[in-house]
């Protein structure tokens, strides 16, 4: 039985510029993305076919969360955040393509993404609002001996944002792709073991349909649930210290 | 026939009207704290439910459970940092686990909504 984590990976494709098997998915997504884009807008009409209106239902899905969330004057990120989706998602669902490479499935991608989202954060509300944005580390009514003590654990907390948001997204993927492998190495294990064994071989099979059901799931939701905390982070940026 | 009826139903008259206004008057009673329980959980409960929308909602229970551990391995990060930085080797990744600690418990109570919400998330 193979490793679980062996899909896991990173090969180089071209060695001299350092292009791997992830970097070949990231462009793949990325050209996806676009091409579908280009596909889906390519006839703009008033009555859409199917995938103008695929297109522009993924748009007012996004456009929907990040409104909910920031209110009109978060529209200003909405290519920031719709691409991040979009990116994310398709990294996913490319993942769940038996053989394919689960980029997300990376720590340092899902982490990089988070700090280009608590980097815009922190800029745009340094811009925006001066010092009066680090005002959100001090928590009002607090006695004055345990301000400093309070304002570290804000400050530490604020960090570890981007971490549960990277974390999140990465512990879903690795576990959902390590556990598919798990029970597909189970059939394979118990139908070469035969016997008693081999009549049992269908039962983790069982199991491995309903996970990558449960897969597909989760690999949406990760990236839904990606966006809706960008748009919640973005709010801070946008309207910190009321 | 008829006479145990009868009695049974006088019998049971004479002391049950006291019973009854009894009755009425302890139902009015729980009646009234009753309401005023409700009233009470909705008023404890009113300044939280701030999910608009599902999504909301979704979004803060899927934060819950990396929250933790985020702040704690931000702690210890930070503390390495200072280690690196400073020189003072054991020390700083102590005291900044510590910090830490408080710092994921401080982000899970949040996001259960226990706790007051951070100045940068309270919308008002």
């Amino acid at each position: 039985m193979a490793s679980p984590i062996e899909q896991f990976q990173i090969k180089p494709i071209i060695p001299v510029i350092n292009f791997t098997n992830s970097s070949l998915f990231m462009i793949a997504a990325a050209g996806l993305i676009v091409g579908g884009m280009l596909l889906a807008t390519r006839r703009r009409a008033l009555v859409p076919d199917r995938g103008q209106s695929v297109a522009e239902m993924l748009h007012d899905f996004v456009a929907g969360t990040l409104r909910d969330a920031t209110g009109q004057e978060g529209m200003k990120f909405f290519p920031l955040v719709f691409t991040l989706f979009l990116f994310v998602l398709t990294m996913n669902m490319l993942g769940m393509v038996p053989g394919f490479f689960t980029v997300t499935s990376h720590i340092i991608i899902t982490f990089a993404l988070a700090m280009l989202v608590i980097g815009t954060v922190v800029v745009y509300g340094i811009m925006k609002h001066g010092t009066h944005f680090f005002g959100l580390f001090v928590p009002s009514g607090v006695p004055g001996w345990l301000l400093p003590f309070i304002t570290v654990i804000e400050v530490i907390s604020f960090l570890s944002r981007p971490i549960s948001l990277s974390l999140r997204l990465f512990a879903n993927m690795l576990a959902g792709h390590i556990a598919l492998k798990v029970f597909g190495g189970f059939v394979v294990s118990l139908g070469a073991a035969g016997g008693l064994m081999a009549v049992l071989a269908p039962l983790p099979l069982i199991m491995a349909v309903a996970l990558t059901a449960l897969e597909f799931l989760v690999a949406f939701l990760q990236a839904y649930v990606f966006t809706v905390l960008t748009c919640i982070y973005l709010n801070d940026a946008l309207h910190p210290g009321h | 026939m008829s006479d145990p009826t009868q009695r049974n139903g006088g019998d049971g008259r004479t002391p049950s009207s006291p019973g009854e206004s009894d009755l009425s008057a302890r139902l009015k009673s729980l009646e009234t704290r009753l309401d005023q329980a409700s009233a009470h959980r909705s008023e404890t409960k009113d300044p939280r439910p701030r999910a608009t929308s599902d999504s909301r909602a979704l979004g803060q229970a899927m934060r819950l459970s990396a929250e933790f551990i985020a702040g704690v391995f931000a702690g210890g990060m930070i503390g390495y940092l200072v280690d690196a930085l400073a020189g003072t080797r054991p020390w700083g990744l102590i005291v900044c686990l510590i910090l830490g600690f408080f710092a994921g418990m401080l982000n899970l109570m949040r996001a259960a909504g226990l706790a007051k919400p951070a100045k940068y998330d309270d919308k008002s």
